[in-house]
């Protein structure tokens, strides 16, 4: 059976949303079944990516940050999208380890594990605009199985 | 679900039992608390179960790296404990396992630390 479902939220750019976003693709993505691993890395692509927003984005002042989550059959669409300063070197951004906020502890890991947990990555940022992150996942769910 | 952290110091070493998710949101109380406790009472060592740990990400990593170069300056041992397979693969990733001291449990950190 053909699968197709669509959903968009729109929150403030607080830390505690984080653990937000993470609730709404586990509840999103259910009734694929996805495995525990799947679960915890679409919730670990979702909490880097909305942190991102809320630290680089928008250096925790006032913003929104925007979650797209798509599924066709077993691949899984999620975009987060923030309106916020947009990051002046995208490919130094991806580099392991690198972080522009090195004082706060970050550890320079967020893109990276955002791309390994994924199998598609894509980030566009405009100065001034914001920052759009997209990644696509493939479940292993046995979808035809489901009623 | 947030984080809850039970923590009790013996001799120079702070034992930290993490329950919930550590992010971004969850590391910055987490943090600020470890950072006066170990001021407070001179500790050398930090000793972090994971067990009851669901959730953790980039931010998580981040505190216990910070964690580890507090210690590492006062010649002091960084242990994690107790990792389970939801925060395996992140720990993995980080390359954490190259530059802490991994233990099964708090018993096997004790012994390696030798705080009886």
């Amino acid at each position: 059976m053909f699968k197709r479902n669509y959903a968009e939220v729109v929150f403030d750019a607080l830390s505690q949303n984080e653990a937000f976003a993470r609730m709404v693709v586990s509840g999103f993505v259910m009734p694929l079944d996805p495995t525990i691993d799947e679960l915890n890395e679409l919730k670990t692509i979702v909490s880097e990516a909305v942190t991102n927003s809320i630290i680089h984005g928008y250096e925790n002042k006032k913003g929104k940050v925007k979650m797209v989550m798509e599924y066709e059959n077993e691949w899984i669409t999620l975009t987060i999208i923030d309106y916020g300063k947009g990051i002046e070197d995208v490919n130094k951004a991806r580099e392991l380890f690198y972080t522009s906020k090195p004082e706060e502890e970050r550890s320079g890991m967020g893109l990276t594990i955002m791309e390994i947990f994924s199998d598609e990555f894509y980030i566009s940022s405009k100065i001034g605009e914001g920052t759009i992150v997209k990644v696509k996942k493939k479940l292993t769910c046995s979808c035809e199985n489901d009623v | 679900m947030s984080l809850s952290a039970y923590i009790y110091i013996r001799a120079d070493t702070l034992f930290v039992r993490l329950t919930g998710e550590l992010d971004h949101h969850t590391s910055k109380s987490l943090r600020d608390r470890l950072n006066s406790l170990m001021m407070e009472y001179d500790i050398k060592n930090l000793v972090f179960n994971l067990k009851n740990l669901t959730f953790m990400d980039s931010s998580g990593i981040g505190v216990i790296l910070g964690r580890y170069h507090y210690v590492k300056q006062n010649n002091g041992t960084l242990i994690v404990c107790e990792i389970n397979s939801q925060i395996e693969k992140i720990i993995q990733l980080s390359g954490l396992y190259k530059i802490l001291v991994i233990t099964k449990d708090e018993d096997q950190a004790i012994n390696y630390l030798g705080v009886a």
